[in-house]
């Protein structure tokens, strides 16, 4: 089993809706959760909060020899990018075509599956992003 | 804080070892390292060794007392450290604190990893744990696709090449052809990167280190006892490490390792020398960019410049620093707990004379080693001065 | 009872098609002969990471974001579907989290072929009209399978739509629902197995026919309406031929027929069908427009509905519109095709 289904569960805020965490003292947003702020340490005042769905490609590969559980999702690309509030997460970004996959793309978020471990366990479900057409 | 020697160094040969086991691979080098030391295993106060994943891997873990017991050196105290690809030069850390601090006058460090028990596949998950297990393995994101990322935008800010990162893989198997312990002593050329298919793009299966078995090891002795064992002891001049987050995505820079550059600033200052001061180069050349990375980082070449930096001849034996004279992660392969280890030894052998003739370096005096964690969430560098 | 009715929309079809040309050819058939008997040129595909939660979730969340509403509002998810990613787990408690409406809702899944998802919106309809809850989401969505070489192979697709039901600012309110419900063995699948059985020319007269006609003529007796009061008419569209003769057969020209035809382009996605061609006509409806929607699903029944748009239809918008989603696409073969939908024996 990849991941355990505890850590799954604890992580559907995260992963359904991109619930990350703002400083409210020096107004940094993060992505995933934190618990210390890097920039305020134990200065920072932390909250959750939700993050935009919508940013821009910074990086972007496209994946052909995959780990266990993406084997047939090959070829995908995977991003860096950067939400509108400046926030960085990695991602896959599926649904655009080859051309427009590129630094400065604009992405939205999309609820797709990442991955299932086999027929028989749970479907871990999370976000993706595509070009907006 | 007393300075510190390396008197003895061994290893295995790194590849793929169908009849060796962990233990096997350990002591081999262990045994080696003392052989070449000169020294009694009851001299030896201490044992740490840096290992990865042998619990993914091999489902074994408590490697600090898998080593003191094959060994046969119980009931001595045996440390292991874990940061991902980085685990053996932080062990030779640790090792070093240990002496300087006083604690210990006689320590034996080891890097280890045995890889090639599990599929290719699972391997890769494995090693994604040098990364953000929660945000990046679960996206589908390997080690590969993690340093695709640093590749793609390096090209993009600074017009880097595929072939100036095939140059970096081409160069280090040109100079493995020489070297005994690595796993691919073959030549190759651009052409065979460049045809080599697409891992994650733009990096090809070329441009990316193997997975291997292999350990390494060496014997560190405070420098005041050197000469009791050996009359070519090799002074470790500074030894610094560094941090950065775990995740290549929160990083602030895609194209380059802060840690690296933070821990070299403070190497430097150690050892009092600047990069023009050193004589050769072991980079931690997981992926081609990596090396093209380190070179900026480390301060040979001003960022966005290695691509053209390494194209220029300046790595070449001869060049402005010669880099990666073992065959680096690329050619010599990277059993990712023991290439910190391994990188280090290669520094002294040249140090020393000891390496292979063609590609040894004349009276060689200063040499860095350069060990990377993951995506760069952890660097550890080393500079060595000869001691005779 | 007080007035209710429908508050938002959302509509997820997948980007990627698949033409009956492509299937035929695979099967050695007459790709543009099938076309023209079915109505069917190409139909919508999930793709490998698409289920029917996903596409659950997508038009859920264009739904809320439509109505303009603090998802906590929702006091029940009904999420209707013939092919649930888990046999037990309900989908509905997915959306839930994906929207963040819980947890103080109620929530279950529903089977009933082709109309798990308008039983879901009569359910709903009957706890905001009681005032048990303020609004409710149910939920059409597929990624219905045919059984390769089968004549549903042509057919079945992937889609969905969500609609919410409430009683402040409605864009088009439900004047009546009614029913027809029978047990006819016209279309089934059984527990664990993969693909579903038809009884061929069955399907058509004794099942699809018999209950979407005699709901029709029931909702109109109830409603006190003709075929001529409405601006629009839906059918559940199994195919581009059997809504065109329903409407025929109750006086409904082809004009009132059309805008809620989607099936010819997007193939039949199931549970989302009927829901989906409504959809397609309040993307259009003006302000006083009547419509009828006729859902039918195999087992069988008919859940009828005599919908009137309000004045509100033009101060809400829906996220993308029906023919956006059906223009937005890509073209897959049919290897892609059964790869992403698990047809290979290992996956």
């Amino acid at each position: 089993m990849r991941e355990a289904l505890p850590l799954m569960w604890r992580n559907i805020p995260e992963r359904y809706n991109l619930l990350g965490t703002r400083c409210e003292t020096c107004g940094k947003s993060y992505f995933p959760q934190r618990k210390v702020c890097p920039t305020c340490r134990r200065k920072g005042k932390l909250a959750e909060a939700k993050m935009p769905e919508t940013g821009k490609i910074v990086s972007y590969s496209q994946v052909f020899v995959a780990p266990s559980g993406f084997e047939h999702d090959t070829p995908y690309f995977l991003a860096v990018v950067e939400l509108d509030n400046k926030a960085t997460l990695l991602t896959q970004i599926v649904d655009s075509k080859a051309e427009a996959v590129k630094e400065g793309a604009k992405v939205e978020m999309v609820f797709r599956k990442i991955y299932e471990d086999s027929p028989e366990g749970a479907i871990a479900y999370g976000y993706k992003f595509r070009v907006i057409p | 804080m007393r300075k510190v020697s390396i008197i003895g160094v061994g290893q295995t040969t790194f590849g793929e070892h169908w009849s060796l086991s962990l233990r096997d691979l350990v002591t081999e080098a262990g045994i080696k390292a003392l052989e070449n030391a000169n020294v009694e295993g009851k001299d030896v106060q201490a044992l740490f060794g840096g290992c990865m994943a042998s619990g993914r891997f091999i489902g074994q873990e408590h490697i600090g007392a898998l080593m003191a017991d094959q060994m046969g050196m119980n009931p001595l105290p045996a440390y292991r450290t874990e940061a991902a690809c980085a685990s053996g030069g932080v062990a030779l850390r640790l090792a070093y604190m240990a002496i300087a601090g006083g604690m210990y006058d006689v320590v034996a460090v080891g890097g280890m990893e045995k890889m090639t028990d599990v599929s290719t596949e699972d391997a890769a998950v494995a090693l994604a744990g040098a990364g953000d297990q929660e945000s990046e393995l679960f996206n589908g994101a390997t080690f590969p696709a993690i340093y695709a990322l640093m590749a793609r935008r390096h090209m993009h800010d600074f017009g880097t090449t595929e072939e100036q990162m095939a140059l970096c893989a081409v160069k280090n198997h040109g100079h493995a052809v020489h070297n005994p312990y690595a796993q691919f002593r073959k030549a190759i050329t651009v052409g065979d990167v460049m045809k080599s298919g697409y891992i994650a793009s733009p990096l090809k299966l070329l441009d990316c280190s193997p997975l291997t078995d292999g350990a390494a090891a060496m014997v560190l002795c405070a420098s005041d006892k050197a000469n009791e064992y050996t009359d070519k002891p090799v002074e470790i001049a500074a030894s610094a490490q560094a941090s950065d987050t775990l995740a290549l995505h929160e990083r602030r820079s895609l194209t380059g390792l802060h840690a690296t550059e933070v821990a070299a600033k403070d190497a430097y200052k150690q050892a009092k020398i600047t990069p023009k001061d050193i004589d050769l180069l072991e980079c931690h050349d997981c992926f081609s960019i990596a090396q093209i990375m380190a070179l900026e980082d480390l301060g040979f070449c001003k960022k966005g410049t290695g691509g053209r930096f390494v194209e220029e001849g300046n790595t070449d034996l001869g060049g402005v620093i010669p880099t990666n004279l073992s065959g680096g992660l690329k050619a010599v392969g990277h059993p990712v707990g023991a290439s910190g280890v391994r990188e280090a030894i290669d520094v002294v052998r040249q140090l020393r004379g000891d390496a292979p003739a063609p590609v040894q370096i004349k009276d060689a005096e200063i040499g860095l080693s350069h060990n990377v964690g993951g995506s760069g969430a952890t660097v550890v560098v080393h500079a060595f001065k000869r001691g005779f | 009872m007080s007035k209710a009715g429908i508050i938002g929309y959302g509509v997820s079809i997948p980007h990627w098609r698949i033409k009956t040309t492509e299937i035929a050819r695979v099967w050695g058939k007459d790709g543009e002969h099938i076309a023209a008997g079915l109505g069917v040129k190409e139909k919508a595909v999930g793709g490998f990471d698409e289920d029917s939660a996903t596409i659950a979730v997508e038009a859920s969340r264009r739904a809320v974001k439509m109505a303009g509403i603090d998802a906590q509002k929702i006091g029940a998810i009904f999420v209707g579907s013939e092919s649930k990613p888990y046999a037990v787990k309900p989908t509905a408690t997915i959306v839930t989290d994906a929207l963040m409406a819980g947890p103080d809702l109620m929530a279950a899944d529903y089977e009933f072929a082709c109309k798990a998802g308008t039983a879901g919106v009569q359910t709903c309809l009957g706890l905001v009209k009681s005032n048990m809850i303020d609004v409710g989401l149910a939920v059409g969505a597929d990624t219905a399978q045919g059984r390769p070489g089968d004549a549903l192979e042509f057919s079945a697709a992937s889609g969905g739509a969500a609609f919410l039901v409430g009683r402040d600012h409605v864009i088009a309110e439900i004047n009546h629902t009614y029913s027809f419900t029978t047990d006819t063995p016209d279309f089934w699948r059984r527990q664990h197995e993969e693909f579903p059985m038809h009884a061929g020319r069955f399907t058509g007269d004794p099942a699809y026919f018999k209950h979407v006609i005699s709901c029709a003529k029931k909702t109109m007796q109830i409603a006190g309406t003709k075929a001529t009061d409405y601006a629009h008419v839906v059918f559940h569209q199994p195919n581009g031929k059997f809504p065109v003769r329903a409407g025929a057969m109750l006086g409904f020209s082809k004009e009132q027929v059309q805008t809620g035809l989607i099936t010819p382009v997007i193939g039949n996605t199931y549970s989302g069908a009927s829901m989906i061609g409504l959809a397609a006509v309040l993307d259009v409806a003006k302000s006083g427009d009547r419509i009828l929607c006729v859902s039918y699903g195999s087992g069988a029944g008919s859940d009828g509905f005599d919908i009137t748009v309000t004045s509100e239809i033009g101060k809400r918008k829906p996220v993308v519109k029906v023919q956006d989603l059906v223009a937005h696409k890509e073209y897959i073969d049919y290897a892609t095709y059964i790869k992403n939908r698990r047809k290979l024996k290992s996956l």
